[in-house]
């Protein structure tokens, strides 16, 4: 019998805990998808440790809860029977079947199978976040977004404001869901559930800083051994949400995987209209709140 | 709620005073987020186990709460599998807990169009009396030349892929005693 | 080399270690008739007919030795590439199909004919004078089949002449190599490509990639599952991969090595303590016809033989010691006459038909799901219906105990419930967190997994249910004089119990197969056990998990504290070793073939290295035995391969195989094609078919069945169903039976993304929905377009992902060594829509067994 406290040592996550006080670095996802192998443990993984209700039957350790959203059909895309992320789903590999270019050697092309587990991407700048009436959104001491389910009253501002399409109300409970960057287990030092079981190592946790410069290494080596069309997606800080926690090695165009070649936060604008109208902030207010109850109402 | 306490809430308003400008804002975080806790800092013990799918044979941990499991993940001390698991294997917490799981015995008499409950204790007795019965009754001493075969050809086994080598053990030990030699299991399937 | 293997799918994490080796600038290539996800990590993947391995690995055979690019010291030193084989042997080269000693009426061998030479007589190779040869007395004729093939000989394979004759310039025509030259000659890139389907650039490729990748500085890999082992040439496929490692310097060495990669649990436990009918634990065979006798008969073929089989004797004593306690004496011959023997072919199949014809009352089934899991569902559902009891040990309630109330049998009327007399017992089982116990993984090695919480309600381990029903079995007959109640009441069973259940405490019983010495004291090594009723062992192979009184099976150093071979997590058979036949890593001085390839060595007085030697630890590399050696002292310092009689790998295999001492391309059982190599036999004829109503197989070419179809699992689900079809977070991310087909054969055959087909064999006709994808690829196969279809084995109708069973579609056709049935390929017809619901299923069956004739 080991006492839980010895697994938390064994784990050797917890070097980013810093001392008491000290701000720990924002800690990301980098996605390397040139390993994945489309498992789909991350999935698993990420239902059983958030509980996460299933679209099959009861789960067990919540057995109120069930998605029910849709019949069990298969969905026809490759071996994706997910769809897509929602607030029943939180990781999602996507397999998308294609033809490399044609070549002397290959006339046809050769059959390409691509996969890739996608997540929420914490962006550096987070719309969902800048729309949340309630301040259910937080930015965690991780520099991670996540939805604090006792805040949340299910207005679902934050559903269109993902340039991503993420976040979801769960029917049946009425609130949003997404990735919270396994809050609870980060809090203690330990991995992300998908991270810690992804077999191949496709899914890498850390400081987002060191998977950055992982991520450009591995890039660098892929394209050194003519791997040309590797290529990664949300690393950059200056793009439209000013990079992403959570990031991704590509090998084809992100609207190969569906991701939005260009996402841009959706609440740009929104600091310098409060500049500039900042003595009409009353009205914006009426009107945002009159929404808002609008929104509670329905 | 007043508007004006509202909007103060606002990570938004919060955020364009300036003091926290990408709302790493604690001030934000509800009660539940402050004593927010990975369930297994709360369990009461660890063991370490075996997942029970394929034979790569990966490390489990598996973390018990009041005498439930609570969670099973992958055992990082594990030279097989480094801490990983594949999606069945990060499915057996469930595998083990679902509320479906079909705990008690079910018996179906001869010609019987529903379950019906049986006691395990008798249940036990029953299997115990076929088993003889149908030994006694298919006995085979020898063969037609005389040669020795003292077997029964009346009870066949089937399983044991996922069965520990302790069970194997003695199923083979009962069985060969008994004299039934139609013992098999997946290893050829 | 992965081929016959989905490994990234069955096996994820173990596929980890792949991706390393990529990324350290492995090249990985997959074989495989399907585009998976193995492939799609792979450098390469080359698609291959189902059925036509043999000709691909034949293909790369021939290119080995008509290049000169076999290991040529390796070969000489630690193959029987220079033994000369019998005057008498006949190649399937020169017989069209066969070899020597078949017998058309009884489809089976005589294997005397394969014999080597023997070194002592005068070289005819009958050698039935001195003993050493004596393969007619030992296993030849029709019982060799009867009584199920290699596994009869328990884990040194057969005895044979010691010493054969040998020509290390490998130039005699009788030699293995000279003999292996000759039979693969035909087996051209050309061939391979009208056969296999595989474009002789490609074939070219691939025979570079190993041979560059072989030798004293590198080794190659060849991995593989039950993609080869589930053919009706199954035994030959995995032969065919041994001898073109052999060739290469493969086997023995690390990195090399031919690698099954096995899909359950402790399916590696369950044959080396096995509940299989021809074996005892250890692979020491059932007692059987000439073994059937006295102990002395059971243990003559193979005592005394060179090599560690040789010691058997003290194997069997000690097994029977341990079974039977004080009441196994000397003078009883330690209670061996108490055993059951067998008289032919027990395998669960014949089980099966027995029972379908009411022969077999009684079926206990322990984990598993025949309805759903084994070949010709329907006829598996016949035999349920036809037992008097069945006893089904589960964690939720499978198809196969509830057939009496939902089987497709029942949708068709061809069955009421109401007059199905079977009586069935559900008994619910514990699952791996709830019992403490062993399992045993695919790479030998035991882990001991410790009970987290007590079992719920019933379900109770099969450790508890086996025990409890012996303890009440006992008590039964405690009193009774039958003569045939003897073993029982002599039956060692006094385990020790605990919990609120009385649960057996597992450990005891890991002791017990462990084994102790004459003082009580827990053994440490298989070498202390005697021959003299002194020592009591289980499971000799075992002996030693105990070693030092410490369950080694529950050592858990963790991996960051330990070197690359981390011996000390868990304990491997036999003797904590990693690698078997490790001597070959080192050259014959005993230096490593290089130091990249550095594994064990000599160091002057003993062996020694990274893992634990697989060789005698003082037997020096220039050891010549004296000729009175037996057993393990009669093994030379470079005869790495200690098992067999004579320390070399077998090239060629001159006992121990029902179907030929070498592979050759034969046909699946039902296949479009004839046998380009010998038309006269297109299909191994040594293979079991069980031909009958029940179980009828397609004609060779059948336009009526003109598909190839393999069968084969998903990541997302596991074998029959019953451990991830009623998991919700399993069963969500494959909803439901599918099959696999290519955008050309949907246009030939009108089938839709999405749609409905039926598949229809002359078993049954089962409903899939359709997945069209580029990844099934048509081949050109004798200069015809040729169609695969896939279709995942795991569905049924119970639980929360369901669909039609793959499995009703198959036959009962077998693997004559080992009993495995070809479930990795069949033909079939696809047609679309639904399937008819109620008796129009069987109308639509009978109408397809009458246009191919089978009617």
């Amino acid at each position: 019998m080991t006492p839980p406290e010895e697994v938390r040592a064994a784990d050797g996550a917890a070097s980013y805990l810093g001392m008491p006080g000290e701000r720990p670095p924002r800690l990301g996802f980098f996605t390397d998808t040139s390993v994945c192998i489309g498992c789909k443990a991350c999935e698993v993984a990420c239902k059983e440790w958030n509980l996460v209700p299933s679209d099959a039957g009861p789960t067990g350790s919540n057995p109120t809860d069930l998605a029910g959203l849709r019949d069990m059909d298969l969905l026809g895309m490759s071996y994706d029977n997910t769809g897509a992320l929602g607030s029943s789903t939180w990781r999602h590999v996507a397999f998308i079947e294609t033809r490399t270019e044609e070549s002397p050697a290959h006339p046809a092309g050769d059959v390409r199978w691509l996969m890739s587990s996608d997540v929420c991407k914490h962006c550096t700048h987070a719309a969902c976040l800048d729309v949340c009436p309630t301040g259910a959104l937080i930015r965690t001491e991780f520099d991670t977004v996540f939805v604090q389910p006792d805040v949340c009253n299910g207005c679902g501002y934050c559903v269109p404001a993902c340039p991503y399409g993420v976040i979801d109300i769960r029917p049946g409970d009425g609130r949003a869901f997404k990735c919270t960057l396994c809050y609870d287990r980060t809090k203690d030092g330990l991995t992300p559930a998908c991270a810690q079981a992804c077999p191949t190592e496709s899914i890498q946790f850390g400081p987002l800083d060191e998977l950055r410069e992982r991520a450009d290494r591995r890039l660098a080596e892929l394209q050194g051994n003519g791997v040309t069309e590797a290529r990664l997606y949300g690393r950059d800080p200056d793009d439209g949400v000013g990079g992403d926690g959570a990031f991704f090695l590509l090998l084809d165009e992100p609207e190969v995987y569906g991701l939005p070649p260009d996402p841009v936060v959706t609440t740009r604008d929104l600091p310098q209209m409060w500049k500039r109208a900042a003595l009409a902030a009353v009205g914006l207010t009426a009107a945002v709140v009159g929404s808002f109850l609008g929104g509670r109402s329905r | 709620m007043g508007v004006r306490e509202f909007i103060e809430l606002w990570p938004v308003v919060r955020q364009l005073r300036g003091s926290d400008p990408t709302a790493r804002g604690d001030a934000a975080r509800s009660a539940g987020s402050e004593h927010l806790r990975p369930r297994i800092a709360e369990a009461d013990r660890v063991v370490r186990s075996i997942c029970p799918y394929c034979a790569v044979g990966c490390g489990q941990r598996v973390f018990v709460k009041d005498e439930k499991v609570i969670q099973i993940e992958g055992d990082p001390d594990s030279p097989i599998s480094l801490g990983k698991l594949c999606p069945k294997g990060a499915a057996s917490q469930q595998y083990v807990s679902r509320p479906d799981r079909v705990t008690t015995v079910r018996y179906r008499r001869p010609g019987g169009t529903e379950w019906e409950e049986l006691d395990l204790a008798t249940a036990m007795e029953m299997i115990a009396d076929r088993v003889l019965d149908t030994r006694r009754r298919t006995w085979q001493d020898t063969d037609e030349n005389g040669q020795p075969l003292r077997r029964t050809m009346g009870i066949a086994h089937l399983g044991g892929a996922t069965l520990d080598n302790e069970e194997n053990y003695l199923i083979k030990k009962l069985y060969t005693a008994l004299g039934a030699i139609q013992v098999e299991n997946q290893a050829r399937l | 080399m992965i081929q016959g293997s989905n490994f990234a799918e069955c096996h994820p994490v173990g596929f980890q270690f792949v991706m390393e080796a990529k990324l350290r600038g492995a090249k990985v290539i997959h074989i495989d008739p399907r585009f998976t996800r193995t492939s799609a990590l792979a450098d390469l993947h080359v698609p291959i007919r189902a059925g036509s391995d043999i000709a691909l690995l034949g293909g790369l055979i021939n290119y080995v030795l008509s290049e000169g690019k076999e290991f040529r010291e390796y070969v000489v030193s630690y193959t029987n590439a220079s033994s000369l084989i019998s005057e008498d042997y006949v190649d399937t080269e020169d017989l069209d199909g066969v070899f020597s000693g078949w017998d058309d009426k009884s489809h089976t061998y005589d294997p005397v004919s394969w014999a080597y030479q023997d070194s002592e007589s005068d070289g005819d190779g009958q050698g039935d004078g001195d003993g050493g040869g004596g393969e007619r007395s030992a296993h030849g004729g029709e019982h060799q089949r009867e009584t199920a093939g290699g596994d009869k000989y328990g884990s040194g394979g057969a005895s044979v002449a010691e010493k054969p004759r040998r020509d290390p310039t490998l130039q005699d025509p009788r030699c293995v190599f000279q003999i292996l030259k000759r039979h693969y000659a035909r087996y051209t890139a050309e061939f391979v490509e009208e056969v296999a389907g595989i474009p002789q650039d490609t074939f070219f490729e691939l025979a570079r990639a190993i041979t560059e990748n072989s030798g004293r500085d590198r080794t190659t890999n060849w991995s593989y599952a039950v993609g080869w082992t589930q053919h009706s040439v199954g035994v030959q496929y995995i032969r065919a991969a041994s001898i073109l490692q052999t060739l290469l310097g493969n086997i023995g060495r690390p990195g090399g090595g031919i690698m099954a990669l096995r899909g359950h649990a402790s399916i590696q436990g369950s044959t080396d303590i096995p509940t299989l009918f021809n074996l005892l634990p250890g692979y020491l065979p059932m007692p059987a016809g000439e073994r059937g006798g006295s102990l002395e008969d059971y243990i003559e073929p193979d005592a005394g033989k060179a090599g560690f089989w040789g010691d058997m004797p003290n194997y069997m004593t000690s097994l029977l010691k341990a079974w039977f306690g004080d009441a196994a004496t000397a003078e009883n011959e330690y209670g061996f006459d108490w055993l059951p023997r067998l008289s032919g072919d027990h395998n669960n199949y014949a089980t099966v038909l027995d029972m379908a014809e009411g022969k077999v009352p009684g079926y206990i089934v322990a984990g598993e799901n025949p309805a759903v899991g084994s070949a010709n569902g329907r006829l598996q559902r016949k035999a349920l219906e036809k037992a008097e009891w069945l006893v089904v040990r589960d964690l939720s309630c499978i198809e196969t105990a509830t057939f009496w109330k939902d089987s497709p049998e029942i949708e068709t009327g061809e069955v009421r419930t109401e007059d199905i007399a079977t009586e069935v017992f559900y008994v619910p089982a514990a699952s791996h967190v709830e019992k403490d116990g062993t399992f045993t993984n695919t790479q030998r090695l035991l882990q001991y997994r410790h009970k987290a919480v007590e079992p719920p309600d019933d379900a109770r381990s099969d450790l508890w249910f086996f025990y409890h029903l012996g303890r009440i079995i006992k008590e039964r007959l405690a009193d009774s004089d039958d003569p045939r109640d003897a073993p029982i009441k002599a039956l060692t069973w006094d385990y020790a119990t605990e919990g609120p259940s009385a649960e057996p405490v597992a450990s005891d019983v890991l002791k017990e197969i462990n084994g102790y010495g004459p003082d009580g004291e827990l053994l440490t090594a298989y070498t202390q056990l005697r021959g003299d009723g002194s020592t009591r062992c289980g499971c000799w192979i075992y002996c030693g998990v105990f070693a030092d009184g410490v369950n080694q099976a529950a050592r858990r150093k963790p991996a960051r504290e330990q070197d690359w071979v981390a011996a000390e997590w868990g304990w491997a058979w036999p003797a904590n070793r990693r690698q078997l036949y490790n001597r070959a890593s080192a050259d014959p001085d005993g230096k490593p073939w290089s130091e990249r390839k550095a594994l064990i060595w000599w160091d002057g007085e003993k062996w020694t290295g990274h893992d634990v030697p697989d060789f005698p630890p003082t037997t020096a590399p220039d050891y010549v035995p004296p000729p009175d050696a037996r057993a393990g002292k009669a093994l030379a310092g470079d005869d790495p391969f200690i098992m067999q009689t004579d320390g070399k790998a077998w090239l060629f295999a001159p006992a121990g195989l029902v179907d030929g001492p070498l592979p050759t391309h034969y046909e699946p059982a039902e296949t479009p094609f004839h046998n380009l190599l010998h038309p006269q036999h297109t299909s191994n004829p040594a293979a079991k078919l069980y031909e009958g109503p029940g179980n009828r197989h397609h004609p060779v070419g059948s336009t009526v069945f003109p598909f190839v179809l393999t069968t084969y699992r998903l990541t997302e689900h596991h074998t029959g169903g019953g451990m991830s079809r009623f998991v919700p977070y399993l069963a969500e991310l494959q909803p439901e039976a599918f099959c696999e087909v290519s955008p050309e054969l949907a246009r030939e055959r009108g089938l839709t993304h999405l749609g409905w087909a039926t598949v229809v064999t002359a078993r049954s006709a089962i409903e899939l929905k359709v997945l069209v994808t580029e990844r099934m690829q048509p081949l050109r196969i004798e200069g015809r377009e040729t169609h695969q279809i896939g279709v995942p084995w795991h569905f049924g109708h119970n639980g929360l992902a369901i669909g039609d069973s793959a499995n009703d579609l198959l036959s009962v056709t077998l693997d004559p060594n080992v009993d495995i049935q070809e479930s990795k390929v069949l033909t079939c017809d696809i047609r679309p829509g639904r399937r008819p619901h109620g008796a129009g299923l069987r109308t639509l069956v009978e109408d397809y067994q009458r246009r191919a004739g089978l009617a």
